[in-house]
């Protein structure tokens, strides 16, 4: 978790992400960083992350893209 | 719940009917004071909701409704008469109009102007509605409409003209609040009246020289023999004479060609029709200098008059119409119409 | 059978009763029935295309979806190799069809430009191509069906005459929306009750879309008509006009059409995605393509933009340029290349012609742009945040972006992209073209003022409605529908209100009816 955590700071600094959500409804990630972040998150955590899982639901927040990984990992 | 559901909807329907039934009155074209001609085949009406009938029917275009006037064949000869003309009425169009004026009555004589039968197939959607429009639901009306539809017109618009004249929403004068219920009285018993004087030449021969020109078929359409044979079997069927006339002109571009006329004359020769072409008589002693309102084509009051007048009395002398001004009921509602008519002509000049 | 006829009134109203008496069971049968009477009565010619668009879809979907899936993310891609080639194949297929129906005149025009055919005798066949109805629409869909079965999101539909059916929904055929399998199927299939406000709101629904496209979008037609059809007499003021009238006018044709689509979902107790969301609220291009055409926008993001933007060839050039460029530029890449792709797409898929894809790539651009600008307005919000909160700021980014959009979308007026960025130009230059419009000129382009004065009032009248749903939290239209009083009169009153002011049949034309024999 602190790893994303990082990853993400380090793609949008000066966003609280342990605790913002609502990260692609209310704008604070933008596509670009969401491409950016999956690239980083498949080379980091070693996962593919398909297009199809690319929703808001799984963006939303930390914490969702954290079980998303999860969920890729099994 | 279910019953305030059918409640509510057997109301709005009524409501919406209601309101586009006005709409429909409101918004069709008066045609009081522009285009006349539309108010014509509608005012026909007026004469058979009052049980009113005629020795003699005028069916025809503007040749007809123009040139016919039924006061004047009253007043010289004592024949009771209607012009039931209409804007450019097609040689089917005039079938169904006697089959609808035979509902209502049984002429003696039906007089057919054979300019129209120039026409195979339909010509001008807003013509189509100014001879249609006025026709009361019918089949005749039905068959009319059928026979009569160009390109973009439907149906449905006729039964409901709302849908065809619903965008002069835009275009509301005075005259259509006016008139929503009734309409004054534009014909004098199908005769429109023109009391302007612009002269024509009356060179017979050059005019007809030139008007070959223009002549794009000799041949009269079939359909259109057709449309005369169904009239002339509705006629007999009835014991009706029917009488084929040309009305005079001096257009070139309305000409009666010779080829034409020699097909109208073999037409009647086969079936025993009279037919007379007024085209060159110098029995009527028309002068085209002052008896035509729009250098030549069409006849003004004055040439109506004499027209009228020479008609009359062949009508009565050749085929035995009665004279019935020794009727006391028919003196009184026609004197009336004859007043009417000298005021509307004596007020004009 | 055009949407906007009496034929389709009926068609609707045989359908919803039919439906209804049916029991639930074979209620989805009759729905497949009239899509397939729908669409044998609008185009006969054209089923042989649906009929292979649905066949190769049902049997592609047997053959990949049906298995025990191979888990999502999965390492080991071998298994999928022969389900991807299926996908695949159906995809070239089925895109192919939809790309040679739409490009071959174009292609054979272009050839010609370029070796001058015609010049040396040779006559151009011109097959003249009338699209299949909905094609574009029906395609993508199925299209979408497939790549979700590829990806388990969806099961492949085991009955063809039920997969027949989510193709050709009828509601859908002319204008979309373009929905998802895993949305629409099951409702299609289940079987529905009839409910007073399933029905009274789809019904209300659908004569609100009538009154939208037959009132508003017809009238303005004919003004928009006016202006494109003489660009060079009609620049400077006009040209401004002609945004504004033909943003109005393509916006209450195509929100009405999905009024009538959706509301006729919602007649038959199925309920489609919207298509639209208050699009003019929208304070950048960015924000307006999440709410203008919303189902087409989504379909090609879930299925190209991101499948581009990350898929593994992509990454892999990022990382190349990451080593050279350095991190920034190398994260900007992929989703240029996919932005500028997939808005290439989206243009192609409106329409053949160089018009529409400079359309496409001038909406990636202007976006791409705003997105580099992103720190620009962050540092604008911190510095004046009274500002940027204002409402007349909100106010001056959607005009902006009204006008930003609309000024892009003249190519799809003008077909021409020299034409139309001259006229753009003009609204700069053409001071006389302002001068005749200024002077009373926009009343000599069709429309009375009378008429203005009406679309005005109309235009108010949907500004309320579609308004209503944020105010209020839910639709006018369940307000409405509550009560069966409300509900039929305001019905009666749209539909007094189409058959008079709706700009249908022959015009009144005084002239044409004086008589002259002429």
């Amino acid at each position: 978790m602190d790893k994303l955590v990082q990853i993400l700071k380090e793609i949008r600094p000066g966003i609280d992400f342990e605790n913002q959500s609502g990260l692609v409804d209310n704008d604070f990630l933008n596509s670009l960083d969401i491409v950016a972040l999956i690239t980083e998150i498949n080379d980091e955590f070693d996962v593919i992350i398909p297009p199809e899982e690319i929703t808001p639901e799984n963006f939303n927040s930390a914490k969702a893209i954290y079980e998303l990984i999860n969920r890729l990992q099994k | 719940m279910k019953k305030r559901i059918f409640a509510w909807l057997f109301i709005t329907v009524l409501i919406t009917g209601a309101v586009l039934h006005f709409m429909s009155l409101l918004l069709m074209p008066k045609y009081v004071s522009l285009s006349r001609e539309g108010a014509l085949v509608a005012e026909y009406y007026n004469e058979a909701d009052k049980n009113r009938e005629h020795q003699v029917v005028f069916l025809g275009d503007c040749e007809v409704y123009e040139s016919f006037v039924p006061p004047i064949l009253w007043e010289r000869c004592g024949i009771t008469s209607y012009v039931r003309g209409s804007a450019q009425q097609l040689i089917w169009q005039s079938y169904y109009l006697l089959e609808d004026i035979l509902r209502y009555e049984t002429p003696q004589i039906v007089v057919l102007n054979v300019f129209a039968m120039k026409y195979g197939e339909p010509q001008k959607e807003e013509y189509n509605r100014m001879t249609l429009d006025g026709m009361k639901p019918s089949s005749s009306k039905h068959r009319a409409i059928l026979a009569s539809l160009t390109d973009g017109e439907s149906v449905l618009s006729y039964y409901f003209p709302i849908l065809r004249f619903h965008s002069r929403w835009k275009e509301l004068s005075f005259e259509d609040v006016k008139y929503v219920f009734k309409r004054p009285q534009v014909s004098h018993n199908g005769y429109l009246m023109h009391t302007e004087i612009n002269g024509a030449e009356n060179n017979y021969e050059a005019i007809r020289n030139e008007a070959e020109r223009f002549l794009y078929e000799p041949t009269l359409p079939q359909m259109a023999f057709d449309y005369l044979d169904k009239t002339r079997a509705l006629c007999e069927s009835r014991g009706i004479r029917l009488i084929l006339i040309k009305s005079p002109t001096r257009s070139v571009r309305f000409w009666w060609y010779d080829e034409w006329d020699e097909q109208i004359c073999e037409y009647a020769d086969n079936f025993g029709l009279d037919y007379y072409n007024f085209m060159n008589n110098e029995a009527l002693k028309i002068n085209w200098d002052t008896d035509t309102y729009d250098e030549g084509i069409h006849l003004n009051v004055w040439g109506a008059e004499k027209l009228s007048e020479y008609f009359g009395e062949l009508l009565s002398s050749k085929y035995g119409l009665e004279d019935l001004r020794g009727n006391q009921q028919m003196c009184e509602i026609w004197e009336q119409k004859v007043k009417k008519y000298y005021e509307e002509r004596n007020n004009s000049i | 059978m055009s949407v906007t006829s009496v034929e389709y009134v009926l068609f609707l109203f045989v359908t919803v009763i039919s439906y209804y008496l049916l029991p639930h069971k074979y209620q989805w049968i009759l729905l497949t029935v009239a899509s397939v009477s729908f669409y044998i009565l609008t185009c006969f010619r054209c089923i042989p295309y649906i009929l292979i668009t649905s066949m190769s879809a049902y049997l592609a979907g047997l053959l990949i979806g049906g298995e025990a899936a191979v888990p999502v993310g999965g390492k080991s891609r071998g298994k999928r190799g022969y389900k991807k080639a299926i996908m695949i194949t159906v995809l070239i297929l089925n895109f192919g069809i939809l790309f040679v129906l739409k490009y071959i005149d174009a292609a054979l025009l272009g050839a010609d430009r370029i070796f001058h055919l015609t010049n040396s005798g040779y006559e151009i066949p011109q097959y003249d191509v009338l699209l299949p109805v909905g094609i574009s629409f029906y395609t993508f869909q199925t299209m979408g069906y497939i790549i979700d079965v590829y990806r388990n999101k969806a099961d492949a539909e085991k009955n063809y005459f039920k997969l027949l059916l989510f193709v050709s929904f009828f509601p859908q055929l002319i204008q979309g929306p373009i929905s998802r399998h895993d949305e629409l199927a099951e409702q299609l299939y289940e079987g529905h009750e009839a409910r007073w406000k399933n029905i009274s709101s789809g019904m209300l629904r659908v004569v609100w879309g009538y009154f939208k496209k037959l009132v508003i979008a017809d009238t303005l037609a004919i003004v928009s008509k006016s202006i494109i059809e003489y660009p060079e007499s009609f620049g400077g003021g006009y040209v401004t006009f002609l945004i504004v009238v033909y943003t109005a006018q393509l916006y209450n044709d195509f929100s009405g059409g999905m009024d009538i689509a959706i509301g006729t979902g919602e007649m038959l107790g199925i309920e489609m995605r919207e298509n639209f969301n208050r699009p003019f609220a929208s304070t950048s291009v960015k924000e307006y393509w999440k709410r203008w055409h919303i189902t087409l926008g989504a379909w090609f993001q879930n299925y190209v933009f991101y499948p581009l933007s990350i898929c593994l060839p992509m990454q892999k050039l990022s990382k190349k340029i990451r080593s050279k460029f350095g991190r920034s530029f190398a994260r900007r890449i992929p989703v240029y290349i996919a932005t500028l792709f997939t808005w290439l797409l989206t243009g192609m898929w409106h329409g053949a012609g160089a018009n529409f894809a400079v359309w496409g790539l001038l909406n990636a651009t202007v976006m791409l742009i705003s997105m580099e600008l992103d720190p620009l307005y962050s540092r604008f919000a911190q510095f004046a945040p009274r500002v940027h909160s204002s409402y007349a700021y909100t106010l001056f980014c959607r005009v902006r972006t009204f006008f930003l959009i609309g000024a892009i979308r003249l190519l799809d007026c003008y077909r021409n992209v020299g034409e139309t960025f001259s006229r753009i130009f003009s609204i700069f230059t053409d001071a006389e073209g302002w001068r005749r419009f200024v002077r009373g000129g926009f009343l000599r382009l069709g429309m009375k003022s009378s008429e203005y004065f009406l679309i005005l009032l109309c235009l108010a009248l949907v500004l309320f409605v579609s308004s209503y749903r944020e105010r209020a939290g839910s639709p006018l239209r369940y307000k409405i529908t509550e009560r069966p009083r409300t509900f039929f009169l305001c019905v009666g009153a749209l539909f007094v209100a189409i058959v008079i002011f709706g700009n249908y049949g022959l015009g009144f034309e005084g002239s044409n009816f004086i008589y002259n024999q002429f």
